[in-house]
């Protein structure tokens, strides 16, 4: 065999040079995880400039423009200022775990690259619980921050750590039940099988509500506005993170962009149809330009909400998740599931053999798609309800109390 | 007898874990130390679930173990900072519960040495069955009127009494 030597049949590549085959498949396997571990760390580079330019023009500022053309090279010179600032352990911190935070921070982002399908072809770990996987690694997101708020010895970390538990705890319930339902739809917990089961039609389409529940669970899982109250400059300087300088502050802060940007990827491949788009069937390669491109919406359009909206209070925030979020997502589900049998029933869904139809996919995306617009409507009722409520609580109390006088619960 | 490839040895890295972190957390006197060992060892043990080609029941492990109560235990501790740095042995009862202890140990080795050297010990190293059993069966199980829909609901149910029992506790009495 005279083949050409390349990436993709690289382990003859090897033992053809004589080496032995376990080995030349240890280097193989060893380089496709540093491939998918490397792309990331690589993409956090870029996605902190993208991040203050559109921070900056959301405040009508300039953002970084001096290094490089249009600032593109600020990080790298702010990186290259972090290695050579002092590095300062706190007195009375527990050294090794202090240390041992930042890197925990940041291997538990990369790990959930593993899972992620860029194309039909290529994905790190096509594994069989893929949506577990995913929860399972964020919660050990958790141990992080609370190791790193206590060990500082330092008590605002402490009181963002504290925080951090409650929030992240409390955002895990509609998170886990947003899921359930594309599960349920796809009837498999792989993330390639997820994205195969949206050949026909986007989940974005047939379940919005589940949609929009996932993405704002997601933006409190990852601590961003208006749910970053594990950093609240204005009240605890920074949170957990407060003691930390130098590299390893470095580490804290871009795990924590890249992970905003890695559940967008997530949101992308669960609910907009992952690498799905036209003459992906032919060129495999154009899957990862799709999925990159979908990513794009949804991480701009989670850029520009931290950037507009101002931050909740911590008893809103818990309100909020228990009171609002997790009876809508309980409900989501129950309202899905009795939707499929409906479906099953009057024989709706498509055949194992129409699985990239779209005409075949239509009247199920109909029927889920007018119990989806009933509940929310339903919940922006409610809301509206809500909000008028509060405001004529308001204007009462304003006019029946002093002028002046500070408004109280 | 033991051979010596990538299982065995990722064998042996979370058997050394689970024992070590089991170790660390009875010995260390700083509480949250004795926590973060505790979820060293819980993760040795998601890491056998792997090993015995069991992704959902490791997956599971690390989100109810370390995600929910492991979690939970290092909130209550740090809620409680000065016992964060005990010094002092307080338990007085340490003479008892190390014979607990060493009995429940003899009675788990005589469950592990009597199937493998006992008198059926030949058979212990085939496979009790050669069924592959993947998440579809194990969820299909759980709600199959034959299979273990009693117990499944039996523990919800318990789950749930809990959890009304703490809102109970949790709320005030003048509401």
């Amino acid at each position: 065999m005279n083949d050409v030597c390349s990436i993709n049949n690289f382990v003859r590549c090897l033992t053809q040079g004589g080496m032995n085959q376990d080995l030349a498949n240890l280097i193989s396997l060893l380089l496709g995880v540093v491939l998918v571990a490397t792309l990331p760390l690589l993409t956090v580079i870029l996605l902190i400039w993208v991040e203050r330019k559109v921070a900056a023009r959301v405040q009508d500022r300039l953002g970084p423009n001096r290094v490089g053309p249009l600032g593109l090279l600020q990080t790298i010179a702010d990186a290259l200022k972090m290695l050579t600032k002092e590095d300062i352990t706190p007195l009375g911190a527990d050294k090794f775990i202090y240390n041992l935070a930042p890197i925990i921070a940041f291997a538990v982002v990369i790990l959930l690259w593993a899972i992620i399908p860029f194309t039909p072809l290529h994905v790190g770990a096509d594994l069989g619980i893929g949506v577990l996987y995913f929860v399972a690694i964020g919660s050990i997101g958790t141990i992080k921050i609370m190791v790193a708020g206590w060990s500082s010895n330092n008590k605002y970390a402490l009181l963002g750590a504290f925080r951090t538990i409650a929030q992240l705890l409390s955002y895990e319930v509609p998170l886990v039940l947003s899921l359930l339902v594309p599960v349920m739809l796809a009837g498999t917990l792989s993330m390639q099988g997820l994205v195969f089961a949206q050949g026909g039609m986007w989940y974005v389409v047939m379940i919005p509500v589940t949609f929009v529940i996932f993405v704002i669970a997601n933006q409190a899982e990852v601590g961003r506005a208006p749910f970053d109250l594990l950093e609240a400059e204005s009240e605890i300087i920074a949170g957990y993170n407060i003691e930390y300088s130098g590299f390893k502050w470095g580490i804290f802060m871009a795990s924590e962009f890249l992970h905003a940007f890695t559940v967008a990827v997530l949101a992308a491949v669960i609910f907009l149809g992952g690498w799905w788009g036209p003459f992906v069937d032919q060129v495999p390669a154009l899957g990862f330009v799709y999925l990159g491109l979908k990513t794009t919406v949804i991480y701009l359009f989670g850029l520009v909400l931290r950037a507009t909206v101002p931050r909740i209070r911590i008893d809103q925030l818990m309100a909020f998740n228990w009171k609002f979020l997790v009876p809508i997502s309980i409900w989501n589900v129950l309202i899905v599931a009795l939707l499929l049998q409906v479906a099953k029933g009057l024989n709706l869904m498509p055949g194992p053999d129409q699985v990239n139809n779209v005409i075949a996919h239509l009247p199920l995306t109909i029927l889920l798609l007018a119990g989806n617009l009933v509940l929310g409507f339903y919940v922006l009722t409610r809301i509206r309800g809500f909000g008028r409520a509060q405001r004529l609580a308001d204007e009462a109390r304003r006019s029946g109390a002093v002028v002046g006088a500070p408004a109280g619960d | 007898m033991l051979e010596l490839n990538a299982q065995t040895i990722a064998f042996f890295i979370f058997a050394l874990f689970i024992l070590g972190g089991g170790l660390g957390v009875v010995t260390t006197r700083n509480l949250i130390h004795a926590t973060l060992y505790l979820i060293l060892s819980l993760f040795g043990v998601a890491g056998f679930f792997v090993l015995l080609s069991a992704p959902f029941l490791a997956s599971v492990q690390v989100l109810v173990y370390i995600g929910a109560i492991a979690i939970l235990i290092v909130f209550a501790v740090m809620l409680t900072r000065s016992m964060t740095r005990l010094r002092d042995l307080y338990n007085e009862q340490w003479l008892l519960s190390g014979i607990a202890g060493l009995l429940l140990f003899g009675l788990l080795a005589v469950g592990v040495i009597l199937p493998v050297w006992g008198q059926n010990g030949a058979r212990s190293g085939q496979p009790v069955s050669d069924a592959v059993i993947g998440t579809v069966d194990l969820g299909k199980a759980l709600v199959d009127q034959n299979g273990y829909v009693l117990p499944f609901e039996v523990a919800s149910l318990l789950l749930t009494a809990a959890m009304i029992g703490a809102i109970v506790i949790a709320r005030d009495d003048q509401e």
